[in-house]
């Protein structure tokens, strides 16, 4: 793949190796100038890894990283044109908001006032005016976070790195800052590069997500694409909930497929299958049809074994005759269901997503 | 509201009374004593006669005690000084080391004070003398052409005095240096500080509570230890230590012993008192 006219770090064959254990696998990234990037996957896939080799906390095993065309190979993280939001915050205990904010600056040797100009700027910016005095033991969690994201922007930087930055905050103000983080990286134009295990939150913010597994990308694409076509049946499984049957293709008639799964046979849609190819299918529950008359396609056979009212949706879970649970979701109660009683569950072709069960995992 | 505040009132006295009976029995009583004799006259054959006189302090304005007294504090502050420059790097070595192999190195450093200590100073006399392996390796080397004489001089006693408060000052320093987070350090070279701006602005100030702690720990046993200073420093060199050990034991003369004491009251009274409400010695997360 080229070098796209307008990457701002690109990654080629970065390995990143711990001792025995291969953190990082030949992974090829470009990330695009002024795009909300995030890695995302379970804890232990390389994600973070990732983030601060481009910092340069850690060095790259081989491979290379660029920053705007440059190889970073050999800068130290205090020559980097990038700056990080840690996870912890990081603030230092010592010093007032100010000077964390203006910590930056202050090394670089920026006129005084130039400093106190920019530092309040930034505080207002991530609505902090009025702390300037406040140590940062006095905060809450997302006041921190604010100060730590004020403390990093004022530099500048080419690329802002956020390592779960809000991680330790509760939902309610989690869900709030991932708005306001996604309209001040939109209302800055500078590229975030973020890191989540939380695929909620990366559906929320990212104009594209990589989803990381075992050091490797396993799909790259923006949230609609990984959603509605997932590559792999990890990508399918991670992001959002989804129901996954693994089986053999029977038969093929353009892209309409059958497949005989231990559940029984279903259909799917799909491009490039062949008739005794293992394949998985998944269906997102909110795809699924449940009715108690049997309709005049393939249809599953299943008890209702429990509810779940969650305000806006109702979960249901479904018991199919050889045991597997499938999660059946819809906006409404319907109140002629009850646990226990057996129904018929289909769903449109159209609306599954056939997948290779042996994807070859191909290089971004 | 009112039962709550007595509610949690009550603990908190129970954790401290202990604490302010122990101290006012070890502390301020002794401290009080040793006051009140000081403004006593000396009894004829030593020991205190209760009667009051300032006479013991009309002696101390003698030149002589001014001169001891300022150099014990010089001394003291070198060591301590001194301490603090080889054992910050030490501390810090340790302290960046995974904790398994600091543990055996903090061990290194507290074996040695197993060793009864008058027995390491003798060690350093023999090492020392006109005749001992020093003098004769520096002949042999023709680095100086007669015998240098090390023993009884205040250099000696300086050696003598780091050799032996320097785990003091390593301990706390690394205690205070292994609670660092490394996402400080990370985060100050994010920022754009190159080592030495993190070190004298972020690592510095963080561990300042453990560099406290080391400076307490050295001063006060520098400034009144006289073992080192007896021995080391022979008859020849005075410390106030070895004053006020003389006064109380071989002259006999308590209310000049005391007085003597009050001298070195400013830095204990330093230590005790600003310890626990010393803004920073808290641990930082």
């Amino acid at each position: 793949m080229g070098v796209l006219a307008d990457s701002i770090v690109s990654l080629r064959h970065v390995e990143k190796w711990f001792g025995e254990n291969h953190v990082v696998k030949d992974m090829n990234l470009e990330i695009r100038q002024g795009e909300f990037l995030t890695l995302l996957g379970p804890s232990g896939c390389g994600k973070t890894t990732t983030l601060r080799m481009i910092a340069g906390f850690e060095d790259v095993t081989s491979g290379t990283i660029e920053v705007q065309g440059e190889n970073v190979q050999t800068k130290e993280p205090y020559q980097r044109d990038v700056n990080t939001v840690f996870q912890n915050y990081s603030l230092f205990p010592h010093m007032t908001v100010f000077d964390n904010v203006a910590y930056g600056p202050t090394i670089r040797k920026v006129p005084k006032d130039e400093i106190k100009k920019r530092v309040t700027e930034m505080l207002s910016l991530v609505q902090m005016t009025g702390y300037e005095k406040r140590k940062p033991d006095a905060l809450s969690g997302g006041q921190k976070q604010r100060v730590a994201i004020a403390r990093a922007l004022i530099n500048n930087p080419r690329v802002l790195l956020l390592d779960e930055p809000l991680g330790a905050l509760d939902l309610k103000l989690r869900k709030q800052m991932q708005v306001e983080l996604k309209r001040l990286q939109k209302k800055l134009g500078i590229t975030f590069v973020y890191v989540t295990h939380d695929q909620e939150e990366a559906m929320t913010m990212s104009d594209r997500i990589a989803v990381m597994r075992d050091g490797v990308i396993e799909q790259l694409g923006n949230p609609m694409d990984i959603y509605q076509h997932p590559d792999t049946r990890f990508v399918a499984d991670f992001i959002g909930e989804s129901n996954l049957f693994d089986g053999v293709v029977k038969f093929v008639m353009g892209n309409q497929l059958a497949i005989l799964t231990p559940s029984g046979m279903i259909t799917a849609v799909g491009e490039g299958f062949e008739a005794g190819e293992e394949i998985s299918v998944s269906i997102r529950p909110e795809y699924l049809s449940v009715s108690r008359e049997p309709g005049d396609g393939y249809e599953l056979l299943a008890h209702i074994k429990d509810f779940i009212y969650m305000g806006t949706v109702v979960k249901t879970s479904l018991e199919l005759e050889n045991g597997q649970e499938i999660k059946y979701s819809r906006f409404d109660p319907d109140e002629s269901l009850h646990e226990g009683d057996e129904v018929f569950v289909h769903w449109d072709p159209l609306k599954s997503v056939a997948i290779h069960t042996q994807k070859a995992v191909t290089p971004v | 509201m009112k039962t709550r505040k007595r509610k949690n009132r009550l603990p908190a006295l129970a954790q401290a009374g202990p604490v302010s009976v122990w101290m006012v029995l070890f502390v301020t009583v002794p401290m009080l004593f040793i006051i009140y004799i000081s403004f006593m006259t000396r009894g004829t054959f030593g020991g205190v006669e209760y009667k009051f006189s300032t006479a013991s302090y009309q002696t101390l304005l003698n030149v002589m005690y001014f001169k001891v007294i300022a150099k014990s504090f010089k001394v003291a502050a070198f060591t301590t000084v001194l301490c603090l420059i080889l054992g910050y790097p030490f501390a810090y070595y340790i302290a960046r080391k995974p904790p398994e192999k600091a543990g055996k190195l903090i061990m290194l450093i507290m074996i040695p004070f197993w060793t009864n200590s008058l027995m390491r100073l003798n060690a350093w006399m023999l090492l020392f003398q006109t005749k001992g392996p020093v003098n004769n390796l520096l002949l042999a080397l023709g680095l100086i052409s007669a015998p240098k004489t090390f023993i009884y001089t205040d250099w000696l006693v300086t050696l003598g005095l780091i050799t032996s408060m320097l785990p003091f000052a390593i301990l706390p320093m690394y205690s205070s240096i292994e609670k660092l987070q490394k996402s400080m350090l990370e985060a100050s070279a994010d920022l754009g500080a190159p080592p030495a701006k993190t070190f004298w602005r972020v690592t510095l100030p963080l561990t300042f509570p453990g560099i406290f702690s080391a400076i307490i720990l050295t001063f006060i046993p520098a400034l009144g230890i006289y073992t080192v200073t007896d021995m080391l420093g022979g008859g020849k060199v005075l410390y106030i230590g070895n004053i006020i050990k003389n006064q109380f034991g071989v002259i006999r003369n308590w209310p000049l012993g005391a007085v003597c004491s009050c001298c070195c009251w400013p830095s204990p009274r330093f230590s005790s008192s600003s310890t626990p409400g010393f803004p920073r010695s808290r641990t930082w997360r």
